[in-house]
């Protein structure tokens, strides 16, 4: 299958300052790309330049096996959602979502069948005489929304469409997003800061940092098999523990030596037999340090640790100790008896950790 | 014991608080007959005759309210040689101000919009330039400018002055129309770009729809600036084209005749009477005019 | 692909009007005023360029020392004024006063007149023979006299007070709109700390207001170098020349003492003086805007 975006070797500065640098990136149809990184990763600007907003200053962009470096906006057959939703505030709701069917002299037929149809199917039939300072956050949303789905493009794209929706209302979008996509089968590229918006949504995330792509990959891949440890910190909310340790060959396998707060150490034997440097990154994320026999699969290591907090949030209880001298958080069952000032034994899955060069942070395993 | 002392002091602090009441009022009222009192003298000597003029007091109401002067002053007062009154120059001043109002308020309006939306490297030296354009004398262009009109074939003229109040304008309306536009999200044009509209469409259906409060600022702010110009009028303008400030400074300064107070003041209420009736009508916008070409930002 | 070029550049080429007229009428002109005022030019410019002759002649004649002293003694006199008195007006203002809207118009109204009709108002009212002076006598006071208007040495300053009372409703005007606009909660933790209003005025809501009073003074400043036709209504720049001010000044020896290289000069006087003033501004507010 050819691929619907294809991205290659693209850069983009403004004077003498790089945005991006080298970006690679194809999707498939029907793919749900979801761009993610801290506030001034490049992630708008590279949304803006496959939108045709942004010219890029190197590289090649095609959209559908043709090529689109240096296509307007209206040519490329995309639709986009912006995060202030950008409604024309003295047009009609149902002005704002034909006015680029008028644009481009559709007739006006069409133009109504289609409004009627992406009317219904977003639920906003009642507004549609309205102007966009009538109406709620939400339904500004749904009807940016409408705006883009009228277009039936090739690629929609959103840039950050649900950060100005309160908690709840972000959640419930969010779902409805996701159904939408499934729906449709449509392609589409989402930019969010969000990290669990990109899980919950992506088929494939890619994680950008400094105009640099860190890694791209499925939401799993993304999860369990960190590129490096910015990518480690950045998704998964509480954040991966990134632990200071020493790797000893023994035998087939390795001894991790983790310092604890009271002067001494902790073991770790992982089994695998991984090639492993003396300074190591340890990274687990919380939910693999459980307590002893809640948890069956993988390969379990012992060590008795001393608690600093414990903040219960519901379904889960976070403990938080001391090793290598970091912060260690691990997500343990509501009901359970650790206390603040006393030990106790966390058991570490160390079929799912991760190991990081020191210094460059790249994954080692 | 302590009450009463307390209710004493009370309602001691409540008399300063009316008295300091009072005199905030009072000395409110004496800055309004400040203000005021020109043109209450203005209006009721314009209303009085000559002779009561000289025997009467300058604030007093007149005694007999004639129109005369206003007669005079509108159709046969004399500036120079010419005795026509302010009339043909007050359509002067109109035949001026509206096409260089309208030109000014476009041509602003389009700059503005590129400049906040269409961003481009060099766009901010622009505006920077144009900005700086606002605050220059204009005595630093008059001579040149005098030579320019000359070449091209429009000195003396009112398309010449109209020429004028429009490149000299420009500055103002371009601020006004940008500061304007820079608030609208910049979001807002791209999506009109990626729904197919262009350069005019977006302008037409989108930032106009939207710019009335700013069009209503910079068309009262242009209005009063060129209907109350009288630098570029007394030097680009021969006898037939002079605007009615000018005439009004020669109905005042000629040296013919008998000093006529009560028609300098009829002619000088009708020069200042569009204006005057612009900022009764709209004062909002006029003091957002004010405020905007004063606070840039 | 010429399409798409004109679609590209549309809004350069849409701005390139304007910023060829700029080019030329502004700093085209600016250039050509500075090159004749280095030159001998007469009735008719000339354009072999001769030093600094003009700016000589310019601060050895005795009518520009009056008007560039007249400059300072108007524009600092009308400058401290109006701004002392805009505030006061403004504070005044802001204290809950039942029909402020109304005393705001009457105070504000001037600001919409033309230069020339409040001088002719003001030229009336101040006349010695049947204005303010005469009435005053005719009350009884038969040995008042207020001549300042006929007054060699004192005709500048009703100059100030006719730019005073056009100018001081629009500082008015400033001020209130700065009053406004400072943060209401920092007023009020104030009152609940039981700070008297003079001192919340003086201490926190004043100080705040520093860009306006910059933002006053530069368009106050901008006035009084451009002022001109008060000038030529109120007095005409007389009697003599007491009145004259740079701007007059200017215009004179450009219109009817046919010397332009005077004319030249004395234009880019003002410009340097407007430049020194207005300058440091743009460039400070122009910066902040682009961080």
């Amino acid at each position: 299958m050819a691929p619907i975006l294809d991205i290659k070797g693209l850069y983009k500065s403004y004077g003498s300052t790089e945005i991006l640098k080298d970006i690679n990136v194809a999707i498939d149809p029907g793919d749900f790309l979801v761009l993610v990184g801290p506030s001034g990763c490049g992630k708008s600007t590279l949304l803006n330049c496959i939108a045709g907003l942004e010219p890029i200053s190197g590289g090649t962009l095609s959209i559908d096996g043709q090529d689109m470096t240096h296509v307007s906006p209206k040519d490329r057959d995309i639709a986009m959602v912006f995060q202030s939703y950008a409604l024309y505030p003295t047009m009609t709701v149902a002005k704002n979502i034909t006015f680029g069917m008028k644009v481009r002299g559709v007739d006006p037929k069409t133009q109504a069948a289609k409004l009627k149809k992406v009317a219904e199917q977003l639920q906003i039939e009642q507004l549609l005489n309205r102007r966009p300072g009538q109406l709620s956050g939400g339904q500004r949303q749904r009807v940016a929304m409408g705006r883009a789905l009228v277009r039936d493009p090739k690629l929609f794209l959103f840039d950050e469409p649900l950060s100005n929706l309160d908690a709840k209302l972000r959640v419930e979008m969010r779902t409805e997003i996701k159904a939408l996509h499934q729906n449709l089968g449509a392609t589409m590229v989402y930019v969010t800061h969000d990290q669990i918006e990109a899980m919950t949504l992506a088929t494939k995330i890619v994680v950008m940092k400094g105009g640099v792509i860190q890694q791209i990959g499925s939401p799993s891949e993304i999860y369990d098999r960190p590129a490096n440890m910015f990518v480690a910190d950045f998704m998964g909310s509480p954040a991966m523990n990134l632990i200071p340790a020493r790797a000893m060959k023994n035998g087939s396998g390795t001894h991790i030596e983790i310092a604890n707060s009271t002067g001494g150490s902790i073991v770790l034997k992982d089994t695998n037999g991984h090639d492993l440097p003396t300074d190591v990154i340890l990274g687990v994320r919380p939910e693999d340090i459980a307590e002893p026999g809640t948890r069956q699969d993988g390969v379990h290591q012992d060590a008795e640790c001393l608690v600093d907090i414990v903040e219960p949030a519901g379904a889960d209880t976070y403990v938080v100790t001391q090793l290598g001298g970091k912060q260690v958080t691990a997500r343990l069952h509501a009901k359970t008896n650790a206390q603040a000032g006393k030990s106790q034994t966390l058991s570490f899955d160390l079929s799912k950790v991760s190991y990081f060069e020191p210094g460059t942070g790249r994954r080692l395993n | 014991m302590t009450d009463a002392v307390y209710s004493n002091t009370g309602v001691r602090s409540q008399m300063t608080r009316i008295a300091l009441r009072w005199l905030l009022y009072i000395l409110l009222f004496a800055f309004a007959l400040f203000y005021l009192a020109p043109l209450f003298v203005m209006v009721t000597t314009s209303l009085k005759s000559l002779e009561e003029i000289r025997t009467g007091d300058l604030i007093a109401l007149p005694r007999d309210v004639t129109f005369d002067a206003w007669r005079t002053a509108w159709a046969s007062a004399c500036t120079g040689i010419q005795c026509e009154g302010v009339r043909p120059y007050f359509w002067n001043s109109v035949l001026i101000a509206v096409p260089a109002v309208m030109i000014s308020t476009l041509v602003g309006a389009i700059n503005g919009y590129v400049v906040a939306q269409w961003r481009f490297p060099g766009a901010n030296i622009f505006f920077a330039l144009m900005l700086f354009g606002c605050f220059i004398p204009f005595q630093v262009v008059l001579l040149p400018m005098a030579r320019m009109l000359g070449l091209m074939g429009i000195a003396g003229t009112i398309p010449g002055l109209i020429f004028v109040h429009v490149i000299y304008g420009l500055g103002f309306t371009t601020l006004f129309f940008r500061n304007y536009y820079v608030t609208i999200p910049a979001e807002l044009t791209k999506a009109a770009k990626v729904d197919g509209a262009g350069f005019f469409r977006i302008f037409w259906s989108i930032f106009l729809p939207l710019s009335l409060p700013i069009i209503v600022v910079t068309v009262i702010w242009q209005f009063t600036q060129i209907w109350n110009d009288f630098l570029f009028g007394v030097s680009f303008s021969q006898a037939g084209t002079q605007p009615i400030t000018v005439a009004l400074n020669n109905i005042v300064n000629s040296t013919t005749g008998v000093k006529e107070y009560n028609v300098d003041m009829a002619a000088a209420i009708i020069a200042g009477l569009p204006t005057l009736l612009v900022y009764v009508v709209a004062g909002k916008y006029f003091i957002r005019g004010l405020t905007a070409g004063s606070v840039k930002g | 692909m010429s399409v798409k070029f004109l679609e590209d550049h549309l809004p350069k080429l849409m701005l390139a009007p304007s910023f060829i007229a700029m080019l030329i009428f502004v700093y085209g002109f600016i250039g050509w005023t500075a090159w004749v005022s280095l030159t001998r030019s007469r009735l008719l410019p000339k354009y072999e360029l001769d030093g600094i002759i003009q700016y000589e002649r310019l601060f050895a004649s005795l009518r520009w020392d009056t008007a560039f002293s007249n400059l300072f003694i108007f524009g600092g006199l009308f400058i401290v004024i109006a701004m002392i008195l805009g505030l006061i007006l403004a504070i005044f203002l802001d204290q809950n006063i039942r029909s402020e809207g109304a005393i705001r118009t009457i105070y504000l109204y001037p600001m919409a007149l033309s230069m020339i009709v409040t001088g002719t108002a003001w030229k009336w009212i101040l006349n010695p023979g049947l204005g303010l002076e005469a009435m005053v006598r005719g009350w009884g006071f038969e040995n008042f006299t207020f001549d300042w208007l006929v007054n060699p040495d004192m005709a500048i300053y009703t100059v100030v007070l006719a730019a005073i009372w056009q100018s001081s409703g629009f500082v008015m005007a400033l001020f209130l709109a700065g009053l406004r606009s400072v943060d209401g909660e920092i007023i009020k933790a104030a009152q609940i700390d039981g700070i008297p209003n003079w001192r919340i005025y003086s201490a926190i809501i004043i100080p705040s207001m520093a860009p306006i009073f910059l933002s006053a003074f530069i368009v106050l400043a901008h006035l009084a170098i451009k002022s001109f036709d008060l000038v030529i209504a109120l007095t005409g720049g007389g009697p003599g020349f007491s009145t004259d001010l740079p701007a007059t000044y200017m215009f004179a020896m450009a219109f009817s003492r046919g010397d332009i290289g005077q004319a030249a000069s004395s234009a880019m006087v003002m410009m340097g003086v407007v430049f020194a003033i207005v300058v440091p501004y743009l460039y400070s507010e122009l910066r902040v805007k682009n961080d």
